[in-house]
This record gives C-alpha cells, sequence and structure tokens, in this order.
C-alpha cells in the first residue's frame, strides 16, 4: 500500500464521526421520505382499488376463478390445519380442565378458542402465507414480464382486471376459510375428547352449545375474519402492484407480504378483541 | 346492403403525421434526464426506426407516446392530440387505436394464445363469440401461427411469442403500431420472419409503424426512415441509404459495430492512475 493511499486512509478515517453522522442521518431521512412516500401511495392505491369494486362485480367470472385460487386452493392446509389445532387443543385443554375437575367443559373451551380467536388469527396466517404470497408473486410477476403495461396500452386498466378480482376473492375467502377451520377445529377436538379420551358426547355438545353465543361469539369471529381478509388482501396486492420488477423485488415483495399481513392480523386482532369483548373480566 | 370500402373501415390516422414530438425533455429522476429535447416527426404509413445504443432512451420514447409516461416538457402529439392534455377516458379511447409489441411479448400468461388475442376484443367490443373466433384465427393466420391457437404462452419459442404479440398488437386494427426491441434474442430465421411481418403489416393495413431497436442490420432492410438517439437526444437521422452511406461517426460506430468511438467503451470513472495509486 503506498504511503499516499495511507495518508488518504488516515484522513478518512479522522473524517469518521462527523461523516457517520451525516450518513446516519441521510439514511434516517432518506427511510422517512421513502415511507411517507409509499404511505401515499399505499392511501391512493387503496382509494383507487376501493373505486374499481364494482367492477370486480361487473367481471364475475374473473372474481369467482380468484375465489377458486385463493379460497379453494387453500382448503387442504386449512382443514388439515384446523383439525390438528382441534385435536392439540383437546388434549391440552384436558389435560388442564381435569385439574378442577372440569373436563365436561371442553366443548366449551375448544369452541370458543376457536370460534373468537384461533379460527380468524390461525386462518389468516395460513391464508396470508398461502394465498396473499401467491396473489403478491402474480401481480408481481405480471409486472416484471411487461404484462400489466401490456394491459394499459391496450386501454384496459389493471386495477379492475387484476388487482379488484385478486381482493375481492381475498375478502370473500377468507371468512368461508376461518369458518371452516373452527368447524374442523372442533371436529378434531370431538374425535380426541369423546372418541379418544371418552368424555360424554352430550356433555361435549350441550355444554358448547349452552355457552357459544352466536352474536357474542361467532359473529364477532365472523367480523375479525373479514378485517384479516380486507388486510391480507390489501396488502398481497399492493405489494404486488408496487414490487420492483425484477427477480428480487419479486422476492422481497412477497416476503413484506407474509410480514406484514402476519403483523397486521396479530395486531388487528388485540385492537378488535378489546373492543369486542372488553367486558370479560374487568369486573373481577 | 351497401359495401363498404376497405380503406373506410381501416382506421388510418387522419393527419398527415402521425406521431409528432417537439422539444421533449424527460428523465425519471429531474436531475438526470434522459431524452434531452426530442424533436421527431413520423408520417402517416411509415415504418419508422429508433435505433440507439442500450438504456440510452429509446422505450422511454414509446412509452411517453403511449402516455404512459409524462414529459417533463415539450409536446408529444399523436394523431393530431396532444398526449399530455388527454384526460384517463380520451387517453384510453387513444390506446385502443394502438397496438404495441413488448419486448419479451409480455403475453398473459394465464390464457391461450387464442384467448390473448381474443382479450383487446372482448374488453372493447360487443362482438358475438363466434366472430370473434374468425377475427382471431385470421390474425393468428396472418402471423402464421393459426395452428398454435390453444397452445399456451409456455409452450412457444421467442419468435413465436413475438408473432402472436404481434398478432395481438393488431387486434383492433390500429392507425399506429410501436414494437419494443422486435428482434432481441431471435434466431436469424425467426429474426427475418419478424422483420417481414413488421413490414408487411405495415403496408398492408396501411399504419404507421414505429419499432424500437438495434438491430441495425435488419432495420436497414424494412424500415423507411431512421432516428438515432444518443444521450437524450436525435443525434443523425436519414433514409436507410442514406445511413448506409453516412460519414456521422456516430452513425458509422453504430453500423460498424466498433466498440469505441461517440459511445465510449468504458462507463465515466476516476482516471486509471488515480483509481490504482
Amino acid at each position: 500500500m503506498s504511503a499516499e493511499r495511507r495518508q488518504r486512509q488516515a484522513a478518512g478515517a479522522q473524517r469518521m464521526p462527523a461523516d457517520s453522522v451525516t450518513w446516519a442521518l441521510r439514511r434516517v431521512g432518506g427511510h422517512t421520505l421513502d415511507s411517507i412516500e409509499r404511505l401515499g401511495f399505499a392511501a391512493r392505491f387503496s382509494v383507487a382499488v376501493l373505486m374499481h369494486l364494482p367492477g370486480a362485480f361487473r367481471r364475475l367470472q374473473l372474481t369467482l376463478r380468484e375465489i377458486y385460487f385463493s379460497g379453494v386452493l387453500s382448503l387442504v392446509i386449512i382443514l388439515v390445519s384446523g383439525l390438528f389445532v382441534g385435536m392439540v387443543l383437546a388434549l391440552q385443554g384436558y389435560e388442564v380442565l381435569t385439574r378442577y375437575g372440569a373436563n365436561e367443559s371442553l366443548g366449551i373451551l375448544v369452541a370458543l378458542s376457536l370460534v373468537r380467536e384461533l379460527g380468524p388469527v390461525v386462518a389468516g396466517l395460513l391464508f396470508a402465507s398461502r394465498a396473499g404470497s401467491a396473489v403478491t408473486a402474480e401481480i408481481g410477476l405480471m409486472k416484471t414480464t411487461e404484462q400489466l403495461s401490456a394491459m394499459e396500452m391496450m386501454a384496459v386498466d389493471p386495477l379492475a382486471r387484476v388487482v379488484a378480482p385478486r381482493f375481492v376473492g381475498g375478502v370473500v375467502s377468507m371468512p368461508l376459510l376461518a369458518a371452516l377451520f373452527s368447524t374442523l377445529g372442533v371436529f378434531g377436538a370431538y374425535l380426541v375428547g369423546v372418541k379418544l379420551i371418552g368424555i360424554d358426547s352430550g356433555a361435549f355438545w350441550g355444554n358448547m352449545r349452552a355457552a357459544v353465543d352466536f352474536g357474542h361469539d361467532i359473529l364477532n369471529g365472523f367480523i375479525k375474519s373479514v378485517v384479516f381478509g380486507i388486510a391480507v388482501s390489501a396488502i398481497a396486492v399492493f405489494e404486488g402492484y408496487n414490487a420492483r420488477p425484477t427477480a428480487e423485488g419479486v422476492s422481497t415483495a412477497t416476503t413484506r407480504t407474509v410480514v406484514a399481513s402476519s403483523l397486521s392480523i396479530l395486531a388487528l386482532d388485540f385492537v378488535l378483541t378489546v373492543f369486542m369483548f372488553r367486558g370479560v373480566g374487568v369486573s373481577a | 346492403m351497401s359495401v363498404v370500402e376497405p380503406a373506410a373501415v381501416l382506421p388510418t390516422c387522419p393527419t398527415e403525421i402521425a406521431v409528432r414530438m417537439t422539444g421533449v425533455w424527460f428523465g425519471y429522476d429531474r436531475r438526470r434526464p434522459v431524452l434531452r429535447g426530442i424533436d421527431m416527426a413520423i408520417p402517416r404509413g411509415k415504418l419508422v426506426a429508433i435505433m440507439g445504443g442500450s438504456g440510452c432512451g429509446k422505450t422511454t420514447i414509446l412509452r411517453l407516446i403511449g402516455g404512459q409516461l409524462r414529459q417533463q416538457s415539450g409536446t408529444i402529439t399523436v394523431a393530431g392530440q396532444d398526449v399530455m392534455a388527454l384526460d384517463r377516458e380520451a387517453l384510453f379511447a387513444l390506446r385502443r387505436r394502438i397496438g404495441m409489441l413488448f419486448q419479451f411479448g409480455a403475453l398473459f400468461t394465464d390464457m391461450s394464445v387464442f384467448e390473448n388475442i381474443a382479450f383487446p376484443m372482448r374488453e372493447h367490443t360487443e362482438l358475438q363469440e363466434e366472430l370473434i373466433r374468425d377475427l382471431v384465427l385470421m390474425k393468428l393466420n396472418a402471423v402464421g401461427l393459426r395452428g398454435a391457437a390453444q397452445l399456451r404462452p409456455a409452450e412457444l419459442s421467442g419468435g413465436m411469442s413475438r408473432r402472436v404479440a404481434l398478432a395481438r398488437a393488431i387486434a383492433l386494427d390500429p392507425m399506429l403500431v410501436m414494437y419494443d426491441e422486435p428482434f432481441a434474442g431471435l434466431d436469424p430465421i425467426s429474426l427475418g420472419i419478424v422483420g417481414q411481418l413488421v413490414r408487411k403489416l405495415n403496408d398492408a393495413l396501411g399504419i404507421t409503424s414505429v419499432v424500437v431497436t438495434h438491430d441495425i442490420y435488419e432495420s436497414l432492410k424494412i424500415v423507411d426512415y431512421i432516428y438515432f438517439v444518443a444521450e437524450g437526444r436525435i443525434v443523425a437521422q436519414g433514409t436507410p441509404d442514406e445511413v448506409r452511406q453516412s460519414k456521422d461517426s456516430f452513425v458509422r460506430q453504430f453500423v460498424d459495430g466498433e466498440p469505441d468511438g461517440p459511445v465510449p467503451f468504458h462507463y465515466p470513472a476516476r482516471a486509471v492512475t488515480e483509481e490504482f495509486a
């Protein structure tokens, strides 16, 4: 290494603290501006998608196709997961309830857990991983291969033709998948609790029917699943449409969909639970 | 029943100059303009090539003509209409009269070849299904791929994809067709086929064609006029014969494929002596 080069590096090292602060400030400023710009774009995008929603119903064939891709093709993972979650819940619940001599309340525990929380939340997380990521990747690849540009040049709005049907497909599919998840979960708990452990079948179903309220439990669970469906679908179509048109860009967008959707579901679940079930435990 | 003359149904451009660009400046980033005052006039019915090195802004010109990008200054008129002044509805109406072939076809991968070509017809017309079928097969026949109607885009070779995309671009009988690198990545036979199709369709349908390409040899065979773009400006222009005989250093470098010249071999960098000191 030449003496001159060493001197230059030494001079550079001496400037490091000030340069580092400037560099860090620039980075923070840059990220902040990017985030604001992205937020603004997301808001405009959301409004544009909402404006095109009626079009999704006019293109019913396309929307049904998206319900098939998002909903029907997610059935296997949703049904199998629901069954196993219900079975595990029954085993764990039975073990705890037996300590208090309340093992016949297993049906209540499982049903309330599934209908209020696990059904919408776990189905939402699975939906984000399976269908949300697929929607993002599909739209992102359409952008990368200029299919969206081609559509625009054919005077066809991609928001109406591509985005809106996928958004509606996701919003419609999600509550149905959550309902199926809960149903299979209850069935799994029945298999373990009644058929395997030997809890009385009448007590299992009777207690469940008496404790689960349609308006308070099932409807609130349904509302949660609709909200999660809207969140996951909106994130999925936005990330796909906003993906950089490269292989790396599509990969990043897909990852962002899964991460942002999962975090949104968990955060929204907390907020919704506070509003829906805020009376629970307060008096105690 | 009256017989309609073919010329009456062909949607030819109503103005003598199909596309005119005047003093067009554009940059994706305002500090680094891609186009620096482009002036260009593309007459109706002509096949015009826009040539230049990779990244010189050729495709950007097509996107500006199609209204997908908006210039920072200058005007662009297509068939007499100022593209930037059009609202969304009017822009979409104009685009229905423009066909575009993208670099790698941009075929919809979830549809068959037939459905790809039927797509614009289904979106913009109320034609009966039997009529759409006949029209699609006629378009495919024009590009020699009637037998490939039921194939999926993934089953097509690069040349076939380009021809299907060409059939889709002319699906609505446009007045103007824009081709973005139609010859890129094709074998010599496919390249010749696509080149001839571009020329023949231009003449047979009475349309105006703009071809963005860097394939000088194929272009010289088929086009009427060539614009050379470098560093965001038109640096040379002329008919194929004028280009062949040109002494302009840029044109010579481009035609002869010289690695160094007005377009430098090295990307701008510090001096070598300084870099490796």
